[in-house]
């Protein structure tokens, strides 16, 4: 029951944040802002994150298929398809759910909890749409060139794996890398991504435009936030992949 | 002019405010007090409609409040200015774009008359030299200035101070009251503002409605405050020994 309330008030709270805003020069400027605090400030933890994947990802392939009937280069094969289908777009979804999800209620609740948001709303401004919209915006544009970036530097980790261990050769996993390319796998995770970006910035803003009280119930509503969002993707995850690739 | 009929609020069941009915009057500050808990911020808000109440009516010169749609409210709020009690400043933002930013979002000024609007309403609060720097870089006092020039900016008809001079300390606290009081004469502006401090009171109070436990049970001007018999008042006045003292006095020398 209280399940279906939030809900509830969380598609309210939609409402509110997707209508006209009130001035576009204001909103165009509040995008850029966040996609540098959203988009760019998170290249960084993408891009680390993506090589040491990959690595590991080329080396456990490797070091679990000692059958020789199967040829080298399916590692290299398996270490890119496991990067496009889940990896650059689900794990960097629950990555930057921690990491964007945070940010945003807690910038969220903090300004509900010093009447930041009261001082909007009393100007006259839709204070859902001008804090929240952005911040959908933002991600929802910038986040497929972060899991492009991500494939494009999980297959370079795998490379470096194999060149720095010896593992397998090099030509092997690039020849892998090649073969039987299947594009739509690129556009399967762009899709997923879109819907996780508006999942990690609206679910946390949802809890954080919410808090009541002080300090102590931000960091709640931004743990809340988080876990929720966490869930949703992979609940996500499941129903985007059987409706696209089934 | 701001006038409330009736008003009733409560929170989950539990009643707030009762039955509160009083016209607040343009060019005079209008002072709600009362102690901590009895009900003001969320009086305050729930005029300026932050909060729904639950029945009653609230006009602003004719115009029936709580029955407009929101983007209608929205519409209204551009005439209110609002210092809240924490100053609610934008934190992101330095104190010349937190002033700029009613003008950003409503107005059709071009760059140089916003710019000098705001300089102008920095002066008006007597702040200088403070455009670049960010509200968590000055003052506690100069922050609720900032916020004053922001709530003004847009030349509001309906000024609400939420305890303006709370943490100041008593010098400062004057200024403000001064300040408001000054800018509330200029412009003719219906102000309304939450008070507990009784120096306010005596300096700026040209109407004060006392509050206590949700109920409104005083109002008049702060001569009559005085000479009031309203048992919660007179306790709420003269809480401190010195003040009970000045007014026994007040009364020897009266009556001999
Ligand atoms: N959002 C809310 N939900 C539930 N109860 C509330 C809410 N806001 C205020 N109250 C209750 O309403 C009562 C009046 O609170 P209010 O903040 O108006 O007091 P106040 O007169 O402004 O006090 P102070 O001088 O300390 O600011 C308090 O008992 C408070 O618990
Ligand atoms: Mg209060």
């Amino acid at each position: 029951m209280k399940i279906l309330t939030e809900i509830g008030k969380y598609f309210i709270l939609m409402a509110k944040v997707f209508s006209r805003p009130e001035k576009n020069k204001m909103y165009y400027k509040q995008i850029f802002r966040e996609i540098e605090s959203l988009g760019i400030n998170s290249i960084g933890i993408v891009v680390v994150i993506s090589i040491f994947m990959g690595a590991v990802i080329t080396l456990q392939t490797r070091y679990n298929l000692e059958n020789p009937m199967i040829p080298m280069y399916l590692i290299g094969l398996t270490a890119r398809d496991t990067m496009l289908l889940e990896f650059s777009s689900t794990m960097v979804g629950l990555i930057l759910a921690g990491k964007v999800g945070s940010n945003i209620s807690s910038e969220i609740g903090h300004m509900r909890i010093t009447e930041q948001i009261d001082a909007l709303e009393v100007m006259g401004v839709n204070s859902a749409c001008y804090l929240i919209l952005p911040k959908v915006v933002a991600c929802v544009f910038f986040n497929p060139f972060l899991t492009l970036l991500s494939m494009f530097v999980g297959v370079f980790g795998g490379w470096l794996a194999c060149v720095s261990t010896g593992a397998l050769p090099s030509s092997d996993y690039l020849y892998g890398i090649q073969y039987w390319f299947v594009p739509f796998y690129v556009a399967y995770a762009l899709i997923k991504t879109v819907v996780f970006a508006i999942i990690i910035t609206t679910v946390p803003a949802y809890c954080g435009y919410n808090v009541k009280g002080g300090a102590l119930e931000v960091g709640r509503a931004s743990t809340k936030g988080i876990v929720t969002s966490s869930i949703l993707i992979l609940l996500f995850n499941v129903i985007l992949t059987q409706l696209l690739l089934s | 002019m701001v006038i409330l009929r009736n008003i009733n609020k409560s929170f989950n069941g539990e009643q707030v405010l009762y039955d509160i009915s009083v016209e607040f009057e343009p060019g005079k500050t209008n002072l709600i007090i009362g102690k901590s808990g009895s009900g003001k911020t969320v009086l305050m808000k729930s005029i300026i409609g932050l909060h729904v109440v639950d029945n009653g009516k609230i006009f602003y010169n004719d115009r029936d409040f709580v029955s407009m749609n929101h983007k209608e409210q929205r519409n209204l709020r551009k005439e209110m200015g609002m210092l809240f009690q924490g100053s609610a400043l934008f934190d992101s933002l330095t104190v010349e774009e937190n002033i700029r930013f009613p003008l950003d979002m409503f107005s059709t000024m071009t760059e140089q008359e916003k710019r000098n609007r705001v300089n102008f309403c920095l002066n008006r609060v007597n702040l200088d030299n403070v455009n670049r720097l960010f509200p968590a870089e000055i003052s506690g006092g100069m922050q609720k200035r900032v916020a004053i020039a922001r709530a003004i900016v847009l030349n509001p008809r309906y000024l609400f101070c939420d305890e303006p001079n709370s943490g100041l300390d008593p010098k400062t606290a004057l200024v403000i009251d001064k300040l408001i009081s000054d800018i509330t004469h200029e412009y003719n502006i219906t102000t309304i503002i939450n008070t507990h401090d009784m120096n306010s009171v005596m300096e700026i109070g040209e109407k004060v409605v006392f509050i206590h436990q949700g109920h409104k049970c005083w109002e008049g001007t702060n001569v009559e405050i005085m000479n009031s018999d309203d048992e919660a008042l007179n306790d709420f006045i003269f809480a401190s020994d010195f003040a009970k003292k000045v007014k026994e006095r007040n009364i020897d020398q009266s009556s001999s």
